[in-house]
């Protein structure tokens, strides 16, 4: 105890020890810029883009809800020597990432300055609620719906932005940036034309969803989302709720549920049993399995997974 | 203006033709974008601030109009193909022209559609601050950058001078937009700060007698109280720091519990605090009431740290995450106070109360200081461990002369699966202070009551567990053992149980069972009720 007193004596104890500290430069000067992200759909885009001349990481891991994210100290660590955050936006991540960021210590990144980049401004955004937003709606997003990475022409958009933002962080490397993203263009574009071939025979097809994360995948492969599990955004399921939503896909024919990873199947699978339709678990990030580990993947995932279910529910 | 002539000209549309609409999109969209790398207006000789300030309002409003005059040539080319021309790729697509040309030009012009969009949503909210903030104030605010518009950013992103410069740019140049219909009060909302409030209404039921000499444990839950009102109000101050306030209404009064600005861009990875704060002293001590696992706080709390209010002063704190082995997150965090927290009620032997408290500043010199040092590692991606050293050392209510010295480790196990993080988790909690008090070796009759000769060396600590089985059903344990700061002989234990359940993120209910065996041998059985509710935009907790 003694012992213990003597060393800890007073702020002059600590100033010590934090000027000790300051004076050890903790931050390699490493040519690459740091680029963190707050999920990884963020990640990978940056890293289309970004090549070998970025070190990119996300903070959320894919088959996380990314509204319920525990604001870990590990990711400030990863935030303390970022010099780019880009974020998702819409307050999708507005329970978690606000306090990450005060707390960083870097100025870097700070809502208001250059290092941090809000990707919702580049994509098209769905579902901006019009008129009075009260909290009897559930977990709304005033902003629109932030899942909006799922419509791959939104993927090229935010790309675009990121490969803009990254040559303007680091002018030398900047023609590297856009050549990726125009490669990155290419190749997403030859893959579009793919998936909307597979889902052409569904266009029209009407789904249920858990959670409203597919309002921007339904709209580009002309998919009809006809109702939700949860009967408020993030309000969890209800049984007068289920039942109405029993009849609805009775009544409509519908014949496919979506899940997203992070939900629990037990609803789903009632309603399953109930109407005959399947249930599939989609996923809405990249790196929600193993094998999905770029954007890319995670869309040749769902479109598969949906298309197998249309297919068995013809 | 030049600028306007150049976007006329560049897109060869007759500018008559356009000059009303151009105008109108000057108005609305003309502020706030950053100057191109390598312009000529960068090398003129003005400070960065004056400087950037001339650029954007030339630059910006050309650049912006570039595009949307490029939209709008694209929708005029399309009903008057002879007055306009392509610029880059030629001629407009004729009607005959292959399908996938004109696919290409309808996805290139919805492309741009929502870039602009993307703009225009975050123009507006910087439109908005520009508004309603007076033109004297630095009027970059929150979102302001997440603006940055990249198509016409500058270069040299990193610099913080020229985002300070920029955000100048932004206000003055939105302070002269005119107002548009019903944008003002829209306007004026966005720079309002969030605002929340939490009720917390408790309830409880059994009782036991309060014998002399004891302190009246959470200053008494009567049988229904509105126990606590607390109001958040926060806000992104400036480019360097946001501000916090939490004012607690009691049912009669008032009572800043925080209110403290942040600065977060300072340089070397500190971060500063000044205002009033709860101390870093611990974990219990930095939680809101509303945010406890519990209804009460432990034992230790009221015996030994100041109970309900806690360690709650007007000081100065700064933090650094230091350096240390990869995985290990290190913090720490050094703060100075006036010396006067941890207020609490006792009964006196004659049946009078006193106030006494955990430090009081008898005079200026007598600051109190507070350590705390913080280990974190995630275990597994679910699971990580949290540990804890504080200290703490002020005078104490008897006089200059008398210190009192905290010292406490903390430990706490979280366990949340990713994949069903919604639904279980767990969260093992554990504390341990010391309390090391000068007391003068002879009391005055009612204080001797409660107080013992000499210096008091007590020890107190709570553990706890709380595992949550469902979406929004938790299930806590408590264990209580404190000796009292006043007399180390006198010892108090305990141990309750919580059942939570949560309608929503934004509502609580909480039932808990207590039992306490309080040192004069009084056996307390207690049953507290808890609803909670929020209102607004409540900032998240630290971790």
């Amino acid at each position: 105890m003694e012992h213990f007193q003597v060393r800890l004596r007073g702020p002059l104890a600590l100033a010590v020890l934090i000027f000790a500290a300051a004076a050890f430069p903790d931050r390699c000067a490493a040519k690459k810029l740091n680029v963190v992200t707050s999920t990884t759909d963020m990640a990978a885009l940056a890293e289309e883009v970004g090549g070998d001349k970025i070190n990119v990481e996300a903070l959320a891991r894919g088959y996380q809800d990314p509204h319920f994210v525990e604001a870990k100290p590990s990711f400030l660590l990863k935030l303390k020597n970022a010099d780019l955050l880009i974020s998702v936006g819409l307050q999708l991540e507005i329970g978690w990432l606000p306090p990450l960021i005060t707390q960083s210590g870097n100025p870097r990144i700070q809502v208001s300055a250059p290092g941090y980049l809000d990707a919702s401004q580049f994509a098209e955004i769905l579902d901006i609620p019009s008129g009075q937003i009260t909290r009897a709606m559930g977990d709304v997003h005033p902003l629109g719906n932030p899942h909006y990475w799922l419509d791959p022409d939104n993927g090229r958009r935010i790309a675009r932005g990121i490969a803009q933002k990254l040559g303007e962080m680091d002018t030398a490397d900047s023609q590297y940036f856009q050549q990726r993203f125009q490669d990155f263009d290419k190749r997403l574009t030859a893959a579009e034309k793919t998936w909307d071939a597979q889902m052409a025979p569904y266009r029209g097809r009407k789904l249920v969803t858990y959670h409203t994360s597919w309002s921007n995948f339904a709209k580009h492969f002309g998919l009809r989302i006809m109702g939700f599990i949860e009967p408020r955004p993030g309000i969890p399921p209800t049984p007068a709720h289920t039942l109405e939503i029993i009849q609805l896909m009775k009544r409509e024919d519908i014949k496919v549920v979506v899940v997203e990873p992070y939900f629990d199947l037990k609803t789903p699978n009632s309603i399953g049993s109930a109407t005959g339709a399947k249930v599939i678990v989609l996923l809405p990030s990249v790196g929600g399995e193993k094998e999905v580990t770029d954007y890319f993947k995670l869309f040749d995932y769902d479109i598969n997974l949906l298309i197998q279910a249309f297919r068995a529910t013809q | 203006m030049k600028g306007r002539e150049c976007a006329g000209t560049y897109l060869g549309i007759r500018p008559v033709a356009l000059s009303m609409l151009q105008f109108r999109c000057n108005a609305q969209i003309g502020t706030g974008l950053r100057p191109r790398p390598g312009s000529p207006a960068m090398n003129t000789p003005h400070g960065p601030v004056a400087r950037s300030h001339l650029l954007s309002k030339s630059r910006v409003q050309r650049s912006v109009m570039k595009k949307l005059s490029l939209l709008l040539c694209v929708l005029l080319g399309s009903v008057l193909p002879g007055w306009t021309q392509q610029p880059g790729s030629g001629s407009v697509p004729a009607p005959t022209a292959c399908c996938d040309a004109i696919e290409q030009h309808m996805k290139a012009m919805e492309d741009r559609i929502i870039l602009l969009e993307g703009q225009v949503r975050l123009l507006k909210q910087q439109l908005a601050q520009a508004q309603s903030a007076p033109s004297s104030l630095p009027p970059s605010q929150a979102q302001a950058t997440g603006a940055a518009p990249t198509g016409e950013t500058t270069a040299t992103a990193a610099a913080a001078g020229v985002s300070g410069g920029q955000a100048v740019v932004t206000g003055e140049a939105g302070a002269q937009l005119p107002n548009y219909g019903g944008g003002g009060a829209a306007a004026a909302k966005a720079l309002n700060p969030d605002i929340s409030a939490i009720g917390d209404f408790i309830g409880a039921a059994g009782h036991y007698p309060t014998p002399p000499g004891s302190l009246i444990r959470q200053a008494g839950f009567k049988s229904l109280n509105m126990y606590e009102s607390e109001v958040g109000i926060q806000a992104i101050i400036d480019p360097y720091a946001r501000g916090d306030f939490f004012i607690d209404f009691g049912e009669s009064g008032v009572d800043l519990e925080e209110g403290y600005i942040t600065f977060t861009a300072l340089p070397g990875g500190f971060v500063a605090r000044v205002g009033k704060m709860l101390e870093a002293f611990g974990k219990v001590n930095t939680m809101h009431n509303h945010v406890l696992p519990w209804v009460d706080r432990p034992l230790v709390s009221e015996n030994l740290t100041g109970g309900d209010d806690g360690l709650d002063d007007t000081g100065v704190s700064i933090q650094r995450i230091l350096p240390a082995p990869k995985g290990i997150f290190l913090e720490a965090i050094g703060q100075v106070f006036r010396g006067d927290t941890g207020e609490q009620t006792f009964f006196l032997a004659n049946g009078a109360t006193t106030q006494q408290t955990v430090f009081t500043a008898t005079n200026k010199s007598d600051v109190s200081t507070t350590e705390h040092l913080r280990a974190y590692r995630d275990i597994t991606e679910s699971t990580n461990l949290d540990l804890g050293l504080s200290y703490a050392r002020g005078h104490n209510e008897l006089g200059s002369g008398f210190l009192t010295q905290l010292y406490g480790m903390d430990a706490t196990l979280r366990w949340k699966p990713l994949r069903r993080s919604i639904y279980h988790s767990f969260i093992g909690r554990t504390e341990a202070i010391w309390s090391q008090r000068q007391q003068p070796r002879v009391l005055p009759f009612p204080l001797s009551t409660i107080s013992a000769p000499g210096e008091q060396r007590s020890f107190g600590m709570y553990a706890s567990g709380d595992y949550q089985f469902a979406r929004r059903w938790f299930l806590g344990g408590r264990y209580d053992y404190s000796q009292r700061a006043r007399d180390d002989r006198q010892l108090d234990r305990g141990a309750a149980a919580t059942l939570t359940y949560w309608p929503s993120e934004f509502s609580q209910i909480r039932g808990e069972y207590r039992f306490t065996r309080y040192a004069e041998g009084i056996n307390a059985n207690e049953l507290l009720m808890q609803v909670q509710f929020s209102l607004g935009a409540h900032g998240a907790h630290p971790f």
